[in-house]
């Protein structure tokens, strides 16, 4: 079932919340030179995009926002403007890596091309429906072990890779404030299937999915009212993660997570404190989020993301829009998402 | 047996007298040299499967019970017949008449492996502070185990989950030969494990695992009951299932009763292929069967009221009956024994004596 992804099916989306993108580009040179890029430059930037040269890329900026928006209350600023990469591309798949993060090596030393292995995770199949214990059976020297059903053996479509960081990891501020010290050196040599049902935080710093199946259920639905420019300053991706997640289980496809990692840097922890106070909110958040995930069931008749997102906007706004009113704009960004996936023609590849 | 102090233990062990190592074996027990320094501080029940009138040889210095046919027939009378013959799955007598809290069991073909770092990996510790600490069953850890020195829950965890559940089971791996199938043994005889994943995670509440028992930790208080072994081997129409039933029965009881199961480190070296053309005929019935066993333990729901593992146990036997009965008359069989065993493990662990009765022997 394994299938072959071509390099002309992968839009790499960068969001530049800072305008040197530089070093970023050079050192990612050797992973990045053979795809097209999509640069979004955060519309609250005002500085140009310094970009070198070499790149097959195209950058949008506040302007084109504006002109594809017409009317859409969609909020793009900050790393929400990844979305709009995801809307603008016409390829099947996408990677995305934030301006922050560098080439990680592994346990041998060698460098990591974290978008040959969202490729492989993704033109692999997943296994969600029963956990294997020596992770990914479709790797190289692995295999699924004894008692797994061999009815299960196929797998299913495999739609989002989410990888994971080195250095830095995506905790929050409050964590961050308890240790900040504290840097992720472990380098875990697998790849898994996260199972049927199960829901995770979604990190948007580093993953690759399947546009053309799932890109409307990546949606910049939740912002929080202190919503900052750094990702423990945010929980829109971790929002559109579980939403990401339960559509994924409803369409039978799946989800993967673990390699590959990227190497995030180092910020100044001072700001942690800040950051708590405007990221306090979405911890908060968190604690009706997850209970409210966890419970949607998805109608038989929702039969593509675009219906399922839609669907889920109805129950954001019956079960959560009464509780804060970040919910109910999370609703109207929702549904005003699928207009705009729909009026923009973005599932046509 | 009293045991023999060794001067070469550098460190202390945890829980000492809190933990049985129990091993069933039907050959002989040299493998326990290499762990002696792991393992001599504790105290093995060791189960002898096969003809009882073979001597096992222990090496000196441990501390041990050790348990043939005979006893097995002499302790538990008629009830002997819920425990497998001439199958490892018989190690389960172990975790019955072990008074202890926590339990290994590990196979007599396991070796001590080593990290990536050529270390030489303590299991049994590593099982320990996997037991000892939570596990987060409610939502997954993109970093895995959040209670590991360098790591922690991730930006999005809910705080409200981040205490975690009880940890009931600690299912470890194994380097070199991997645990497969007849089928995947028999198209991939060269395939060793050589991917050491430097991780712990909870297995996510709601999702079912292959369980192996070749190199596995529990609680006894908080599941004990639940790792029936099944019947296995001699007169029975299945083999090499034994830890697969009992880990799906383990999972489904631990999610109702909120505890947690964990898999990942640590690895043991298995040394050992077993024949798979031997292996292909004790399992062929599995095969077929486990497309029927795995979405009736997915679909099962236990009422509020199995508020312990033996009623809920008790209440698993009565559907496996219901919902397996018609695939063949094993499964009746199978849920009989059920009730046996958890008639005998009450009988030989009555309420409030968890540590203070005598041993069977």
């Amino acid at each position: 079932m394994s299938m072959k992804i071509e390099d002309s099916e992968v839009d790499i989306v960068i969001a530049a919340l800072c305008p040197n993108l530089t070093s970023f580009l050079e050192e990612w040179q050797p992973f990045f030179s053979r795809f097209h890029l999509i640069i979004v430059k955060d519309p609250d930037l005002e500085d140009d995009l310094q970009i070198p040269a070499g790149f097959d890329h195209q950058v949008y900026s506040k302007s084109d926002m504006e002109r594809a928006l017409s009317g859409s209350s969609i909020n793009f600023s900050g790393h929400s403007c990844h979305y709009f990469g995801y809307l603008i591309s016409r390829k099947k798949y996408i990677i995305s890596i934030d301006d922050d993060c560098h080439p990680a090596r592994d346990n041998s030393g060698a460098l990591v091309d974290p978008v040959a292995q969202h490729i492989t995770n993704l033109q692999t199949p997943a296994t969600p429906f029963f956990f294997n214990t020596l992770y990914d059976p479709f790797c190289q020297g692995a295999d699924f072990v004894r008692g797994y059903p061999f009815s299960l053996r196929n797998g299913v479509d495999c739609i989002l890779s989410c990888g994971l960081w080195l250095n830095l990891a995506d905790y929050d501020a409050p964590t961050q404030i308890v240790k900040p010290n504290e840097r992720n050196t472990r380098y875990v040599d697998a790849v898994m299937t996260v199972p049927i049902r199960a829901m995770m935080p979604m990190s948007g710093i580093n993953i690759g999915f399947n546009r053309e199946v799932l890109g409307p259920a990546l949606v910049p639905g939740l912002r929080l009212v202190g919503e900052g420019k750094r990702r423990w300053e945010t929980v829109e991706d971790i929002w559109s993660g579980m939403c990401a997640k339960v559509v994924c289980d409803h369409l039978g496809c799946g989800v993967k997570s673990g390699l590959p990692y990227v190497w995030r840097k180092d910020v100044d922890a001072g700001n942690a404190m800040e950051s708590l106070k405007k990221e306090w909110e979405g911890v908060k958040l968190m604690e009706e989020i997850v209970p409210f995930f966890q419970s949607v069931r998805l109608p038989a008749s929702a039969i593509t993301a675009e219906d399922c997102v839609v669907a889920i906007a109805g129950m954001v706004r019956e079960k959560l829009g009464t509780l804060n009113p970040v919910y109910v704009q999370a609703a109207n960004a929702m549904e005003a998402w699928v207009k705009l996936w729909k009026a923009v023609g973005s599932s046509k590849v | 047996m009293a045991s023999k102090e060794s001067p070469s233990v550098p460190i202390t062990p945890l829980l000492k007298d809190e933990l049985d190592i129990v091993i069933p074996t039907i050959r002989n027990l040299d493998f326990l040299e290499m762990w002696r320094p792991f393992f001599q501080p504790y105290h093995l029940i060791i189960v002898q499967d096969g003809d009882p009138s073979k001597t096992i040889n222990v090496p000196e210095g441990f501390d041990y019970e050790l348990y043939n046919r005979n006893d097995i027939n002499r302790i538990l009378g008629p009830k002997a017949n819920c425990i497998s013959f001439k199958d490892s799955a018989c190690r389960c007598f172990g975790y019955m008449v072990s008074k202890k809290k926590y339990i290994y069991t590990i196979d007599d073909d396991c070796f001590v492996a080593k990290d990536p770092s050529g270390k030489e990996i303590n299991a049994l510790e590593q099982h320990i502070k996997n037991l000892l600490c939570p596990a987060t069953p409610f939502f997954f850890n993109t970093l895995y185990d959040p209670y590991r020195e360098g790591a922690d829950f991730v930006r999005g965890y809910p705080f409200s989950l981040r205490e975690g559940a009880p940890t009931a089971v600690s299912h470890g791996l194994w380097l070199n030969i991997p645990d497969y199938d007849a089928p995947t043994q028999l198209v991939k005889p060269r395939e060793r494990n050589e991917r050491y994943v430097d991780a712990v995670l909870t297995i996510p509440k709601g999702t079912l695992f292959p369980m192996c028992g070749m190199n596995l930790g529990f609680n006894r208080e908080l599941i004990g009951p639940a790792m029936y072994f099944g019947l296995m081997g001699d007169g029975q129409p299945i083999g090499r299932y034994d830890d697969m039933w009992a880990g799906w029965c383990v999972k489904v009881i631990c999610d109702h009763l909120g505890l947690g199961v964990k898999t990942g480190l640590p690895y043991i070296w298995h040394s050992k292929a077993s024949n798979p053309f031997v292996n292909l005929k004790k399992e062929y019935n599995g095969i077929f069967w486990q497309e029927e066993m795995i979405p009736f333990f997915q679909a099962v729901v236990l009422p509020k009221e199995c508020s312990t593992v033996q009623k809920c146990y008790i209440e698993l036997s009565k559907q496996v009956r219901e919902k397996l009965g018609k695939i063949d008359p094993y499964f009746n069989k199978l849920a009989d024994a059920m009730v046996t065993w958890i008639e005998a493990w009450d009988e030989l662990n009555p309420s409030g004596a968890a540590n203070g009765t005598a041993k069977g022997k």
